[in-house]
């Protein structure tokens, strides 16, 4: 990938450069210590067991036959949980363990502790439960049905949003509608879940280290349970082998501190493929039906859907999913008029909840596939038809919201538009002796195609994602920042899973105090909350904290520089690695400045505040907006239904490239997990239980799957944003997974001027060259 | 229990004749995905035999005269895919080169790939489609067999538990071979349909095998037959409805499932697409050297 | 031999006790030996993450059963550079941004080593080849791509 508008050079570690990871040298020696590599003197192991029916009634769990295990040192299980018995993000709706009733497939219903993992597994497998199997809800419509028995005592309905704006009744000469579904995706980060808690002396706390997202709500929902004050709960990060939302929620957090807490000596877990798979939340697998409204040139008039998301089991973040849906429904257009209706469900499917895009990945397909059937309803260039509808300052959005953001929707369209298209031809360039590169045709070295089966489509995906957390929640991100001989200290809570803050805080701190030297405390929850690594928050609000402390300290070393050298304070800034008064010119270097001094400031920094949505759905909800285009161009053997992604074109809206490598990495990997949505991943159940729940069928792109990028980033500081910066996580896998889809629909277009409707994701061979499935049932309206 | 690394052939058949319930280790890529799920665990009476290090089952030989290869049963499918063995059996090769990947193929081996007998095995179509035979050791002798007749279901063979398959013999076709395989990924996946095609110019045979669409790796002996009557062998051209004949025959022929992999309709679909395309593609080359 | 037995890991012998029959050659170097640089996320070949060499052949460590690889010679991401300072492909790898989260990098590591000692000019084509066993999924592959393509060069001069 090639970044075009590369930025301004900046001194060298600061913001704006392209600063190196501190840990990347551990990581590439292969000594950086992830949570599964950790161990504790005397610790031993824990496992879980987990339910093999999607709903059934507990009639009685007999652990004796565990205890005959040789090694096995604790079984717990409802009955041994010390404080709440259930837990969640939003809701406590959740049991540690299931106590009477199995709600999904790979609930956990008792944990064991002994000597090895082996151990643990065979005194797992001499657990006995009586299970009385109950019919699953397994229908995410039928759950919204008041006379289907409610599988949960909070009922089947885990929330409802409508949202009403404009003239319901409005409507246009153009109309077109559709229903798309979305599949159930998981967020497989390569390192797996894994924990070590180790119990102080009389096991009334302890210290847990964990890979995680958000310490301190681990920490809130773990207290909870352990019947502890959270301040004896310590959290401590262990290294994060990448999370994409599925460390958002508990998953072993609770049964290894009970362990330890039971023994009085330190126990790790760790979650195999499998388990993995079952012991996180995933990506709501969703039905979305759309109608829009316009003139005959094209313009937006109205936007109606109903959609329907399935939460699985239990809550998690089912409600902010569904939020986020509905609200965004139109995509990043104007759209005066819109009639939403969203729900979010329960049934006994896995439970789902955070995944990068976060309910905006299943709205985008949904809204861009409907983009593309207006243009062509309208008889314009689908490029053409967002251009004219796309979203400005200023524009409100379907809740009566102004968006005050940088808007630069239009920007994305033209810049994506201007980028080249792949120099490599439809098929692939033959190799040296003639015959066709196996590797650049669909099907690669299964041999299936050759060049002339091979047609090519280009399609166009744009979205439009909400920044932090929405609705009136209270978001904040506390730092501190210590500073004394030339040396800045920064700690915080801020979960690093890869994605670089480690990276981005030094930069803040080397810019704002004129330092090179930058030391990152241990990221636990010995200081306030930092809130999640996610919804693309962490370089506003915890870039925002760590500015604002060094901001803080900055000004206090001002006085003192004013004080020891007679200046006026109100006239210094940093320089370089210098304090310079800008009327007289005198400079001091910050290291001699800050010698023998100890400056230690820390700042909660918190956004504008949000409201929640009325009952029409209104209501300035979001704190800021973010937006990107995407360009596929997809070779497709249409007889086969096998595609090869050529290339992804892509402008993104980042405010400003506070590190532009790192934003390279964000955008090819959220592209990557973009086109994985599109073509080839999704967690199969049937009857309740996952088919494909390891690596050998649950399919991620691979190093052949994946296609050149280029990329050019639209920096247009966004003036509500603390460092100019937005987030850019979570846009790349937007859009990306509707305009790969569109690519193949032109491409099929080509072969017989008809097409496919391709309505579903992940498409899937036999959608491209077998006989449409009987078209969806019709939506009501 | 041990694992023992066998060096000869005698010495592990004798083991595996000692204790019945040992099992034997090739590349690892089968068994030890179902040992790390605790799906096996070797018994405590019986041994793990590994046998990737025994000399004459990870070498292989090109007989001139009889116009075979004899490729040993733990020779990697690396090993297939490099010169002059690549050449020698091309099908092979391209089999080989959609076998995982580059770990696995260092790992994986033929004699495996019949042990395990997997309907989406990548080797035995191959094997099946060329009429390969195997050697298979016991403390009784050796033995010959078809491969086709050793194949039964999946994990199941007619070998019993004191065998140990040696090595298979190929015959070195004068004619066009491919192979060519359905995945959903263009990489390191599992077949969800695959068919090998042999155009045997001397014999004046075809050799048609289908992968993932049965409990085995299907042949069809009948379409076989009724295409090679179709085809000129002098010019290599075919009437266009032979072909597609073929290739619906294949289609029809096959017997898949439904699975999460895929479904029966799309690999019955594939095995017709292949089937027409492999055709082409030998007639093409061999047609362009006629 | 089962109970005990004697692995040689980047030059020098490990003892091994207390592996149970069958273990697996990632187990037994992370448990036993304590070279956790290899890591595990699908114990069935699928990932990469646990690439070392073995006689010269990369594989997956979670495939082989290590009481089988007595005699054998084992190189792990540890003994890739021992003395300590990163290889040409580690230095390649930070500065290309070819990582992240870094739990497929180890494997990587491995993996390119063995790929360039095989073929020190590969295609791009080829790398993605050669790497299609190496799941990654945070980084999308380009920056890995870059850092391999950084290091044929710096080898050619």
């Amino acid at each position: 990938m090639s970044i075009i508008d590369a930025p301004a050079a900046a001194r060298p570690g600061t913001l704006g450069d392209s600063v190196l990871r501190p840990d990347g040298t551990a990581k590439v020696q292969g000594s950086f210590e992830f949570s599964s590599d950790l161990s504790a003197e005397g610790c031993v192991w824990g496992a879980t067991l987990r339910s093999p029916h999607p709903y059934a009634r507990i009639r009685s769990i007999d652990v004796s036959g565990a205890w005959k295990v040789p090694g096995v040192l604790a079984v717990i299980t409802a009955d041994d949980v010390p404080g709440e018995r259930t837990y969640g993000l939003i809701v406590p709706d959740q049991p540690v363990f299931a106590a009477d009733i199995v709600r999904y497939v790979g609930e956990p219903i008792a944990a064991v502790a002994g000597d090895d993992p082996e151990v643990c597994r065979r005194a797992v497998d001499a657990i006995r439960v009586d299970y009385e199997v109950l019919e699953p809800l397994l229908d995410a419509e039928a759950a919204l049905d008041p006379n289907t028995p409610a599988i949960h005592p909070d009922g089947n309905v885990i929330a409802s949003q409508p949202v009403v704006h404009g003239d319901p009744e409005a409507t246009a000469d153009v109309v077109v509608e559709g229903t798309y579904e979305v599949g159930m995706q998981d967020q497989a980060f390569l390192g797996l879940e894994a924990a070590l808690a180790i119990p102080d002396p009389g096991g009334r706390s302890l210290e847990v280290y964990v890979a995680t997202q958000w310490m301190h709500e681990d920490r809130r929902q773990m207290a909870d349970c352990l019947g502890l004050d959270p301040e004896s709960v310590r959290l401590v990060l262990g290294g994060v082998g990448g999370a994409f939302g599925a460390r958002e929620d508990i998953s072993l957090q609770i049964h290894t501190s009970l362990l330890a807490l039971r023994l009085g000596r330190p126990v790790r877990m760790a979650y195999d493929r499998a388990e993995s798979f079952l012991g996180h939340v995933h990506r709501h697998p969703a039905q979305i039906w759309m109608r829009h409204h316009a003139t005959a040139d094209g313009e937006l008039v109205k936007v109606e859907s109903r959609m329907v998301f399935d939460g699985g089991a239990y809550a998690s973040t089912s409600s902010a999913v569904l939020l986020n849906a509905v609200t965004q429904a139109p995509g990043p257009y104007r759209c005066p008029n819109a009639v939403i209706e969203g729900h979010a469900v329960r049934t006994n499917h896995l439970p789902c909840g955070a995944m990068r895009g976060f309910g905006v990945v299943q709205i985008c397909f949904a809204h861009e596939s409907q983009m593309d059937k207006l243009a062509d309803a309208c008889g314009v260039d689908p490029w053409e038809l967002r251009l004219r509808n796309a979203m400005r300052t200023g524009d409100t959005t379907i809740t009566g919201q102004v968006v005050q953001n940088v808007a630069p929707v239009e920007e994305c369209l033209r810049e994506t538009a201007a980028l080249p298209l792949p120099d490599e031809p439809v098929g692939g360039r033959p190799r040296s002796d003639g015959l066709v590169d196996v590797m650049k045709v669909p099907g690669g070295a299964g041999r299936t195609t050759d060049a002339a089966d091979v047609v090519r489509g280009i399609g166009w995906g744009v979205s439009i994602k909400n920044l932090m957390y929405s609705a009136g929640f209270d978001d904040y991100a506390t730092a501190r920042c210590r500073l004394g001989a030339g040396v800045a200290m920064l700690k915080f809570a801020t979960v690093e899973v890869g994605q670089g803050f480690v990276t981005l805080a030094g930069q803040i701190a080397r810019s704002i105090l004129g330092v090179d030297d930058v030391v990152l405390g241990r990221i636990d929850t010995q200081i306030g909350s930092a809130g999640s690594t996610s919804a693309s928050r962490q370089t506003w609000m915890s870039g925002g904290a760590v500015a604002s402390a060094c901001r803080a300290v900055r000004d206090r070393l001002f006085l003192h520089v004013a004080e020891q050298h007679g200046v006026d304070p109100e006239n210094l800034v940093i320089d370089g690695t210098d304090i310079r008064d800008e009327t007289t010119g005198w400079r001091i270097a910050v290291a001699d400045a800050s010698a023998g001094i100890d400056i230690d400031e820390t700042v909660v920094y918190r956004h504008q505040d949000t409201e929640p949505l009325d009952e029409n759905g209104q209501g300035d909800c979001h704190v800021g907006f973010v937006f990107v285009a995407h360009r596929a161009v997809v070779d497709v053997d249409p007889e086969l239904g096998l595609v090869k992604v050529v290339q992804i074109a892509t402008a993104q809206d980042v405010g400003r490239a506070l590190n532009p490598l790192s934003i390279t990495g964000q955008i090819e990997g959220g592209i990557a997990q973009g086109l994985g949505l599109a073509v080839m991943e999704e967690i199969i159940q049937t009857d309740g239980v996952i088919r494909n729940g390891n690596f050998t069928d649950y399919l991620l792109p691979t190093f052949l799957d994946m296609p050149d990028v280029v990329a050019t980033l639209i920096e247009q500081p966004d003036p509500m944003a603390p460092l100019g910066a937005k987030g850019v996580g979570e846009p790349p896998t937007i859009s990306s997974t509707p305009a790969i889809v569109a690519a193949i629909r032109d491409a099929l277009r080509q072969v017989d001027g008809v097409g496919r409707a391709l309505d579903r994701v992940p498409v899937r061979p036999a959608d491209i060259c077998l006989p449409a499935r009987a078209s969806s049932p019709p939506a009501a309206g | 229990m041990a694992v023992f690394v066998a060096t000869d052939v005698a010495s592990a058949v004798e083991r595996l004749d000692d204790r019945p319930e040992s099992i034997v280790l090739a590349g690892g890529t089968d068994l030890m995905v179902e040992v790390n799920d605790g799906r096996l665990r070797p018994l405590p009476d019986a041994d793990v035999v590994a046998v990737n290090r025994i000399a004459e089952l990870r070498s292989w030989r090109h007989d001139v005269a009889a116009a075979t290869v004899t490729i040993g049963a733990a020779v990697t499918y690396s090993e297939m895919l490099a010169e002059p063995l690549a050449q020698l059996v091309p099908a092979l090769a391209e089999a080989a080169r959609t076998v995982g990947s580059p770990q696995i193929r260092n790992a994986g081996t033929l004699g495996g790939n019949l042990g395990t007998c997997s309907p989406a095995g990548d080797g035995l179509p191959v094997l099946a489609a060329l009429g390969a035979s195997a050697e298979v050791a016991s403390t009784q002798g050796r033995r010959s067999v078809p491969v086709v007749d050793v194949m039964q279901g999946p994990k199941r063979t007619t070998l019993g538990s004191g065998d140990l398959i040696v090595s298979f013999t190929l015959p070195v076709t004068d004619g066009w071979q491919g192979y060519a395989k359905v995945g959903v990924r263009n990489a390191m996946v599992i077949a969800i349909a695959s068919t090998c095609l042999v155009l045997d110019r001397q014999r004046r045979s075809v050799g048609l095998a289908l992968g993932s669409v049965g409990p085995t790796v299907l042949r069809a002996p009948e379409l076989e037959a009724a295409f090679a009557a179709a085809l000129d062998w002098r010019t290599m051209s075919v009437h266009a409805d032979a072909v597609r004949t073929f290739a619906d025959g294949a289609a029809a022929f096959a017997a898949p499932i439904d699975d999460h992999r895929a479904s029966a309709d799309y690999r019955r679909h594939a095995i017709g697409v292949l089937t027409r395309r492999l055709a082409a593609r030998g007639l093409d080359a061999l047609g362009a050297a006629a | 031999m089962s109970d005990q037995f004697t692995l040689r890991v980047n030059g020098a012998d490990h003892d091994v006790r207390d592996s149970w029959l069958g273990e697996s050659l990632l187990e037994v170097l992370r448990n036993r030996i304590g070279l956790l640089g290899s890591k595990g996320a699908c114990e069935q070949g699928e990932c990469g993450s646990c690439s070392v060499v073995v006689d010269g052949e990369l594989v997956c460590s979670c495939l082989v059963m290590a009481a089988s690889a007595i005699g054998q010679s084992i190189t792990t991401v540890e003994g890739i550079a021992p003395d300590g300072a990163p290889s040409d492909v580690q230095r390649a790898f930070v500065d290309a941004g070819a990582v992240q989260c870094g739990f497929c990098t180890p494997g990587l590591i491995v993996a390119v080593h063995s790929l360039l000692e095989s073929d020190g000019e590969p295609s791009d084509t080829e790398v993605r080849e050669a790497l299609a066993g190496n799941l990654c999924r945070c980084t999308g592959y380009g920056r890995i791509l870059e850092a391999v393509e950084r290091v044929v060069v710096e080898r050619r001069r």
